[in-house]
């Protein structure tokens, strides 16, 4: 049994491992920080590797932890995305005083993340989810000598704590109405019984808060733009799709019982998202707000294919978001390179951007593509897929809304390739040294939006591994 | 031959380019690349000229079925059949021609070879694809090296022109996708060639087909979403606007076509609008591009009239009139590529397009204003060229459906045939006779890269001008196999 627990909870204990010597680093000797850049980006790479192997499924504590894999997939799609932003912010944290506490607050809010998405109970996920969001919140105001740094933070805190508040009421009124807060219980406790409805709603509007669905999204810009790229970056991409992966757990095991009071759900959350992220991208000028309205809009998609509930709809939300990562990431990445070593977040002054960064500029360009859905690049094979398991629900006028609104976003995507290409500008961004553990990122986000797309073997893989109702 | 070369030799090429360094180098790359496909597709034409003449009576040959995204069956199943075998030596053809015009492209060069030849993978995939999914995938492949070579090498008014035609045809493609999962959720497949056994039920192909229809026609320049057009064409370079007329515009019509072949009872209930559409397209075309002042933008309206004639011949739904529709995008996309080409090299030497500012071209530039002339008479039909054999083709197609409105429709689209012979004649009038004036009577005429790639596309047009029973021999076999689930369709009305 004890050994069962070390195998089963492999991924977490790694990750307190990482969290443990991060804190011997810290007390230890003063070093350098390349050296501690060097060590950890290492050991990420050997936490990344050590999930990859070997899955066993299982459930501990009783039934308060579950894994199999599946699960062990989201977690290593997620333990990628935690390396590659450690890779692409070198040129941020070579000069920050605070690198460490960075890590430990993101490496914190990483292993609440697999506890919530491994959980089989409502008050494990609880605790996954809050002891993900806290460390956040300090991580957003990390750029501690900026106000906009600490304005952010104090955004996310107060909108987390709302939404958490939310989701409580929600599990309490399920705890009411059904007297347990197992998963594997409670599906056979749901009905259309109006206070489980209500609960169902409070439960949902805590999970929009969290993926940032309209109209749930009002924090999402300002906390975007005021925290650091790479906290940005995560918050974007790693935040979401844990909760995304959790959402699903929750709408295809727990509510089955009432999959056709969500599924209306989830389409006017769809469509509301699409809509008013698309919107209010169209106008954004700073880079990180452009990017948070974006992402909005693509959280939109996203639900579209949750809505198909079936086998094709869990795999293809795992397959766009480990395509996300490595499309968004890559834009991160660029972005963060560019503030940390020009100290420029607009869009406007990319103009010119491929004179003197061609490379930089082709990574961007690039993953804007695969944000946009454009062949060849895997964004369109995620995009499609998300929609095509949506269509199986005969919502002909979902799909043709959605599809025209990758049109509207394909106008913003390409302003911005516009602006790298077309658009003259007397003083561009200066050549930028990028480092080279930030290129070898960005090459390898490169390869995974071809890879992913083109080669089936990968949706194969997660199609096979994934469960519908 | 495995279809695949036709996908893996531009590819090759694509990344060749990316390795090389110097203008010198790329180009070679480029040209070898792109005479590789012209063999490879000549050769293919061959082996399938000796398959047909061997008895082979499959629909598509070359055929070849792998699974690709095997939960969602999604195959990539190419093969191919006369009409995609005519529209891939087109391709071929104006793809040497345009590495050839653009020897001497010194912006960017390298970004500007990859983004060409990019293109006409997208353009190879698309013909070969016997799946819907790998067709709407190769049509949305071309749709970005369009916007980049637009907006980073164009003339003019670029950055608009490019975001324009980049937006309209991703909602072409937008309406596609919608018409695609129409018929997906039906089918549970996406091979067309499963598709058209089992046939699609009425009310889905009704409710579908306009999406496709309207999604493709915006490719083909479908009136009134033609707009993309004269902007597109008018700000690329020379080379993009050969690609974009004489390939681009074709995925539209092939792709038009090929719905209308799966959905024939829908593309026979709605065909009084496509008729109506085309002919407004024809009409509308022609005179607006009287006037027009710039060589460019009176090529690409002139373009919007003649792919009307495209358009017509499928909607008229009849053997000669898709025949002729075929005709009509081969011989269209070589005429107009040499338009361009022509164009292009006039405007590298005199830097303007103004019909006004032009004059006298003939006696400094003999060779080009020969091609020139060539290509205008080749666009108002005279006899001896392809635009005749095709647009009489298209006419005589038509006239067989005895509906008065249809033949109505078919009288007015021949009289516009006038209205190009004025447009035609006085912009080369104007642009090769009369008095030169003096900034431009030191001017030379065109080099060797330029004479090829004229030469060739001229080669072209004369082959199916004076010997359409040739092209005429290629096609025929598979408007026939197109025309029987149409007939069906027809008769049961």
């Amino acid at each position: 049994m004890s050994s069962n627990i070390f195998i089963l909870l492999r991924q977490e204990l790694l990750l307190s491992l990482l969290i443990f010597i991060l804190l011997f680093i810290k007390i230890g000797k003063e070093r350098s920080n390349e050296s501690i850049l060097n060590l950890i980006n290492g050991l990420l790479l050997i936490n990344l590797a050590a999930g990859l192997f070997g899955m066993t499924e299982g459930g501990i504590f009783n039934g308060m932890f579950n894994t199999n894999a599946f699960i062990v997939l989201e977690k290593n799609i997620l333990n990628l995305a935690m390396l590659l932003i450690s890779m692409q912010s070198y040129a941020w944290l070579k000069n920050h005083k605070q690198l460490a506490e960075f890590y430990l607050l993101l490496f914190t809010s990483l292993l609440g993340m697999f506890f919530m998405i491994s959980s089989g109970n409502l008050l494990m996920f609880y605790l996954g989810l809050e002891m993900s969001t806290i460390p956040l919140a300090a991580a957003a105001n990390f750029d501690l000598a900026k106000r906009k740094s600490s304005e952010a933070a104090m955004k996310l805190i107060l909108s987390s704590a709302f939404s958490s508040g939310i989701l409580l009421m929600g599990i309490s009124f399920l705890y009411g109405t059904t007297g347990t807060l197992s998963f594997d219980v409670l599906t056979a406790y749901i009905s259309n019984n109006p206070m489980q409805l209500f609960a169902f709603i409070l439960l949902v509007s805590g999970f929009a808060f969290k993926i940032s669905a309209v109209p749930f999204h009002l924090w999402t810009a300002d906390v975007y733009e005021g925290a650091p790229v790479a906290v940005t970056a995560f918050l974007s991409v790693v935040s979401k799709a844990a909760v995304l992966f959790t959402f699903t757990t929750i709408l295809y095991k727990v509510f089955t019982p009432i999959a056709s009071v969500w599924y209306g759900v989830l389409v006017v959350l769809s469509i509301a998202t699409i809509l008013i992220g698309n919107l209010f991208a169209l106008r954004q000028d700073n880079f990180k707000r452009f990017l948070a309205f974006s992402s909005i809009a693509q959280v939109g998609f996203i639900l579209i294919g949750i809505s198909g509930s079936s086998q094709a709809g869990s795999a293809s939300l795992v397959y766009f978001v480990l395509i996300y990562v490595f499309s968004n990431l890559a834009a991160f990445g660029v972005v963060s390179v560019v503030s940390a070593l020009a100290g420029k977040e607009n869009i406007s002054d990319f103009k010119g951007f491929y004179k003197t960064n061609p490379f930089l500029s082709w990574v961007l360009t690039i993953a804007l593509f695969s944000l946009a859905g454009v062949p060849p690049t895997a964004g369109f094979f995620g995009k499609l897929f998300l929609m095509m398991a949506g269509a199986a629900k005969d919502n002909y006028g979902l799909i043709i809304f959605a599809s025209l609104n990758m049109v509207v976003s394909f106008y913003y995507y390409l302003k911005v390739v516009k602006a790298i290409f077309m658009d003259e500008n007397e003083a561009p961004i200066q050549k930028l040294n990028v480092p080279g553990i930030t290129k070898l990122a960005m090459y390898i986000c490169m390869a995974g939006i071809i890879i992913t797309g083109l080669a089936s073997l990968v949706y194969d893989y997660i199609y096979s591994l994934s469960i519908g109702i | 031959m495995n279809l695949s070369l036709l996908i893996l030799l531009p590819l090759l090429t694509a990344l060749l380019i990316l390795l090389s360094k110097q203008l010198a180098q790329i180009r070679v790359i480029g040209l070898v690349g792109s005479l590789a496909q012209l063999g490879a597709a000549g050769w293919l034409l061959k082996l399938y000229m000796d398959q047909r003449a061997a008895g082979n009576t499959a629909t598509y040959l070359f055929e070849t079925n792998t699974s690709w995204f095997k939960a969602l069956n999604i195959n990539y199943h190419i093969g191919i059949d006369g009409i995609a075998l005519a529209m891939i030596l087109l391709t071929s053809l104006i793809v040497v021609a345009g590495i050839l015009v653009s020897w001497t492209m010194e912006k960017l060069s390298k970004e500007y070879f990859f983004l060409l030849v990019l293109l006409s993978m997208g353009a190879y995939g698309f013909f070969i694809s016997l799946d819907l999914f790998t067709l709407f995938f190769f049509l949305e492949v071309a749709v970005i090296p369009k916007f980049l070579l637009i907006g980073i090498w164009g003339s003019g008014k670029k950055e608009n022109s490019a975001m324009k035609l980049a937006l309209m045809l991703m909602a072409g493609s937008a309406l596609v996708f919608v018409g695609l999962m129409g018929i997906y959720y039906n089918t549970n497949t996406f091979d067309m060639v499963e598709i058209g056994k089992m046939g699609i039920s009425l009310g889905v192909q009704k409710f579908f087909f306009p999406f496709l229809f309207l999604g493709f026609g915006i490719f083909a320049a479908l009136f009134p979403f033609h707009t993309w057009v004269p902007d597109g064409h008018a700000s690329a370079p020379t080379a993009a606007s050969m690609f974009l007329a004489g390939i681009s515009m074709k995925l539209g019509g092939y792709g038009c076509l090929r719905m209308a072949a799966l959905m024939p009872d829908a593309a026979h209930s709605y065909s009084w609008i496509i008729i109506l559409l085309a002919t407004i397209a024809i009409i509308y075309g022609a005179f607006a591009t009287m006037m027009q002042t710039d060589l460019k933008y009176i090529n690409a309206y002139s373009s919007i009239s003649h792919c009307g004639f495209v358009i017509l011949g499928i909607g008229m739904l009849n053997k000669t009139s898709i025949n002729g529709a075929v005709i009509q995008m081969v011989s269209h996309g070589l005429m107009t590529a040499l338009f361009f080409a022509a164009i292009g090299m006039i405007y590298s030497r005199t830097h303007t397009r103004m019909v006004a500012q032009l004059g006298g071209l003939l006696k400094v530039m003999p060779f080009i204003s020969t091609v020139f002339v060539i290509a205008g008479l080749c666009s108002l039909g005279l006899p001896g060229f392809s635009g005749f054999v095709a647009e009489m083709t298209v006419f005589m197609g038509s006239w067989q459906n005895p509906d008065g409105v249809y033949r109505a429709a078919t009288v007015i689209s021949a009289a516009s045939i006038v209205v190009t012979a004025v447009y035609i004649l006085r912009a080369t009038g104007k642009t090769i006779m009369g008095p030169i004036s003096d900034e431009h009577a030191l001017l030379s005429d065109a080099t060797w890269n330029e004479k090829l790639a004229a030469g060739l596309l001229i080669i072209g047009i004369l082959i199916i001008g004076l010997a359409p029973f040739l092209i005429n021999q290629l096609i025929m076999p598979s408007t026939d196999f197109l025309m029987i689930n149409i007939d069906k369709a027809i008769t049961l009305k």
